[in-house]
């Protein structure tokens, strides 16, 4: 399992996705290898990614992708990262 | 790594401002550049940069209630990795679908793309409190605000100790 934290310059906002992402996963009890990445990256980073996750602005500059995109309103919400990716992947 | 960016309940005082004034949204942004280049993070051309950003991808470093964080690529114009928290007298619309409106900004300069993670992580502590940001906005004091930043860092913490170099 594959996920990639997108954000629009690959550092700082996508980072925090990134650990909050991880910290959703461990409370599901779901193994996963989450990264963090930027737009400009998005067809390298999300390559073979099951779940992509972003917020609301950047979906319309992902592009074409297999994997599920989720839209993350607060970042800091462990509760609605968590059912979010429950239901991506669950 | 070296854990380069100070424990946020240690930021300097020029890295706080308080009550800052600001019309609209890149006056916000403005502001954090200015409490980066004053805590000799950045040049005034990295708040450009800043601003840039969300004029390419939109208001999506407003990335919970009523907290934004400006940030941009590494570059020239950063000078030392960094964090300052302002917070606003009257709080700001930046556009965002569900997160306005924002009272507190984070601004952070890092200089190589990953030097900053630990930093984040504490971030991450910090915030998943949803409590923390409208406190942070009603802080009237430094000390007060690096007493509400404490919590990112847990005393008992799972993960490598940032002080450890």
């Amino acid at each position: 399992m594959k996920i990639v934290a997108l954000c629009g310059a690959g550092i700082g906002t996508s980072e925090i996705l990134r650990v909050n992402a991880v910290r959703a996963l461990d409370r599901l009890g779901l193994d996963a290898e989450v990264s963090a990445s930027d737009v400009a990256n998005v067809a390298v980073a999300a390559a073979g990614a099951q779940v992509i996750l972003t917020s609301p602005e950047l979906v319309a500059s992902i592009g074409r992708t297999n994997a599920d995109i989720v839209v993350i309103e607060n970042y800091f919400d462990l509760d609605e990262i968590a059912s979010k990716l429950e239901s991506a992947i669950g | 790594m070296t854990f380069s960016i100070p424990p946020l309940d240690q930021l300097p005082d020029p890295a706080i401002a308080l009550h800052a004034t600001a019309a609209d949204w890149r006056s916000a942004i403005r502001a954090a550049a200015e409490a980066l280049t004053e805590s000799g993070c950045s040049e005034p051309s990295y708040g450009d940069r800043m601003i840039a950003l969300v004029e390419e991808y939109g208001p999506y470093i407003v990335i919970a209630p009523g907290l934004a964080m400006a940030h941009a690529r590494p570059g020239p114009d950063v000078t030392a990795p960094g964090i300052v928290v302002v917070t606003l007298a009257e709080p700001v619309t930046f556009g965002h679908a569900y997160n306005d409106p924002v009272s507190v900004v984070l601004g952070l300069a890092a200089t190589e793309a990953d030097q900053h993670v630990a930093a984040v992580a504490s971030l991450a502590n910090l915030f998943n409190d949803e409590s923390v940001i409208p406190a942070l906005a009603a802080a009237t004091s430094r000390d007060e605000v690096r007493r509400l930043l404490r919590a990112a860092h847990p005393p008992v913490s799972d993960s490598t100790p940032g002080e450890a170099s």
